[in-house]
């Protein structure tokens, strides 16, 4: 058993997993969000997650004081994104009926006062706060390892948890896509989020119908893209930055056979059978020219399809292109994830003359 | 009238009656004047709709935010009292915070508030994203909640190095060699190479990004002040002024969200 889950926690199996879990999440929201389901799974989750803690290795990664606040914010996020669901299951079934959204009934949208209403909530969450990071700063010792040594580098070196997401992504990017572009992609698409969902409803109130590819694209970048990739490079990953199960030990000599060829080398060696020629821009044309394309040849293309005809119509022509460019940067990740499991493909283009890797 | 209790006493003295100038808030006047006539009070509504102040639709994850963030204020100030920015003495002085000095705690609420104030901030913005509260007249505001969380991100990395062990340079390091790839701007980034006249290069490793992050070729003593003031003063000024902006806004823009 233990074997098994070792293995399909490998992001070979693990994130196509996530991906159709995702899938059915959504698809089948309203029971996702019943309270039937919270139980299950919390019944079925404590047990197991007792067991797992009995078994050394998964013991030593979950208990190794900087990983707390991950466990922490694993159980957080799963009780809000079930209750979120949870809420907007209620709201969607009450428009369904005919009725208007719990937030817009009569009785809460009747003012109150803010003293003592707010502002004693307000106190309790302050109280609350307090004894929560008091209790915490008592049982858990701040993290500290041995003094600063620059001639020793400690394997793996990994950056703090909330930023190991962008590490994970290293695996399949070089550092100036996966620590520089792709982050600022990150800030200016999500800054740019009320700017291109022009969708008036759902302005207020929990709900799904109303907004679903808003809400099922935004949780697949936060869910399936973000917190997946911390939780794989906080837990799954080990020295030299090699995969290592739940349940696996750390062998500083596990051996991991990586055979990665760029698209270059398919097409002029496997495939043409001949020499890789002289001329860098040659070599790579076949990636340059399918790179390009695919981030300024497709959203023409994908303009005359039925379904972003109708989005085009809805929220006009620049609009479109910046939410389609967002769409694609956000996608070449998991686009590069298959490719690489499925081909063992490095780099699209392979340019290291120019530091030019992608 | 029925019997006078000692809180109706306090509350006749010159002293009370010079400090709040209304009487106590069970009436309608009063409830008003209590939160118009407190400076920190009054960044609130007198009145808002009741779906704005149940747990169930705010999550009460950006006033935790800020909370911890006040939280963090206040022990990052003790902490600086003990703590020197030097290779000499950083590492050591962490350990005699938590060995030497009475109520040894402070580090340990700071470091794991920090850690606390990246997922309420994350779980925020969830939540805002969630109730659709982005939408106008809301954009702006949620533009200035990005850059929050941005600053929080920053301001936990820069804090991360301060402790001076080998989880703290290492982390930076890994941190800080991602500048290193920025196009045009790091010496090892696309592009860098063509800043090149003659023999004269224009992109180095010794004035890139990364040399100006760390103000040096690696993590050492310079990086560490240079981190320490952008921690203790830089950031938390610009997230301070930031913060003013965002909860202004919010009143602004109508207050917390509701259907329209």
């Amino acid at each position: 058993m233990k074997q098994f889950v070792n293995i399909v926690a490998d992001p070979i199996y693990s994130f196509p997993i996530t991906c159709v879990l995702y899938y059915y999440m959504l698809k089948y929201y309203k029971f996702f969000g019943s309270k039937k389901f919270a139980w299950t799974v919390t019944l079925i989750a404590i047990p197991v997650f007792l067991i797992m803690m009995a078994d050394p290795n998964f013991y030593l990664i979950i208990t190794w004081p900087d990983n707390i606040p991950i466990t922490i914010l694993i159980v957080a996020v799963s009780f809000f994104t079930w209750y979120s669901i949870h809420k907007a299951a209620i709201n969607d079934t009450r428009q369904e009926e005919g009725e208007v959204p719990v937030e817009a009934t009569p009785e809460n949208r009747e003012k109150v006062w803010c003293w003592p209403n707010l502002v004693y909530t307000e106190m309790f969450a302050i109280i609350a706060g307090t004894v929560f990071l008091i209790v915490w700063a008592i049982v858990f010792k701040a993290p500290l390892e041995e003094p600063a040594n620059p001639t020793w580098a400690p394997n793996p070196a990994k950056a703090p948890w909330y930023f190991l997401g962008l590490q994970e992504m290293l695996v399949y990017f070089d550092p100036w896509m996966a620590g520089v572009v792709l982050p600022g992609v990150i800030v200016v698409g999500l800054i740019a989020i009320p700017y291109i969902d022009t969708n008036p409803k759902g302005n207020g109130y929990f709900c799904f119908n109303d907004r679903k590819f808003a809400i099922s694209s935004f949780l697949f970048g936060w869910l399936v893209l973000w917190l997946y990739l911390i939780i794989v490079g906080t837990f799954l990953r080990g020295p030299n930055w090699t995969f290592y199960g739940p349940f696996e030990y750390w062998d500083f000599h596990k051996v991991v056979a990586e055979y990665n060829v760029n698209l270059s080398e398919f097409l002029w060696i496997k495939f043409l059978g001949t020499a890789m020629p002289s001329n860098i821009l040659v070599r790579e044309a076949l990636g340059i020219v399918l790179s390009l394309g695919y981030m300024f040849g497709l959203p023409p293309l994908l303009a005359k399809t039925s379904f972003f005809k109708e989005l085009i119509s809805k929220i006009g022509m620049i609009r479109y292109y910046i939410t389609i460019v967002l769409f694609l940067l956000m996608f070449s990740l998991p686009i590069k994830m298959v490719l690489r499991w499925a081909f063992s493909l490095k780099y699209i283009v392979a340019l290291p003359e120019w530091e030019l890797n992608l | 009238m029925s019997k006078k209790g000692i809180a109706d006493y306090v509350r006749e003295t010159q002293v009370w009656k010079s400090i709040f100038r209304h009487g106590p808030p069970n009436n309608a006047r009063n409830r008003a004047a209590v939160v118009a006539g407190n400076v920190f009070l009054h960044l609130h509504p007198i009145k808002l709709k009741k779906s704005g102040v149940q747990l169930g639709y705010t999550w009460c994850m950006g006033g935790l935010s800020f909370f911890v963030f006040l939280a963090l204020t206040v022990t990052g100030v003790l902490l600086m009292f003990y703590y020197r920015p030097t290779a000499e003495y950083a590492f050591n002085d962490i350990i005699a915070l938590r060995e030497h000095v009475p109520l040894g705690i402070m580090r340990e609420i700071h470091r794991w508030g920090a850690h606390l104030m990246v997922i309420t901030v994350w779980l925020h913005m969830f939540r805002v994203f969630m109730t659709g509260s982005y939408k106008p007249p809301r954009e702006f505001n949620w533009g200035v909640g990005v850059i929050l969380l941005v600053l929080t991100l920053l301001l936990s990395f820069t804090g991360y190095l301060l402790p001076w062990d080998q989880l703290a340079i290492w982390a930076i390091a890994v941190g800080s060699n991602m500048a290193k790839a920025t196009p045009f701007l790091g010496h090892g980034g696309p592009g860098a190479a063509l800043a090149q006249i003659g023999d004269f290069v224009m992109v180095s490793d010794k004035n890139d990004v990364r040399f100006q992050l760390l103000a040096g070729r690696f993590v050492g003593e310079p990086a560490l002040l240079r981190f320490y003031i952008l921690h203790c003063v830089f950031i938390p000024l610009v997230v301070g002024v930031l913060i003013a902006i965002h909860f202004w806004r919010v009143r602004k823009d109508g207050g917390i969200s509701a259907p329209l």
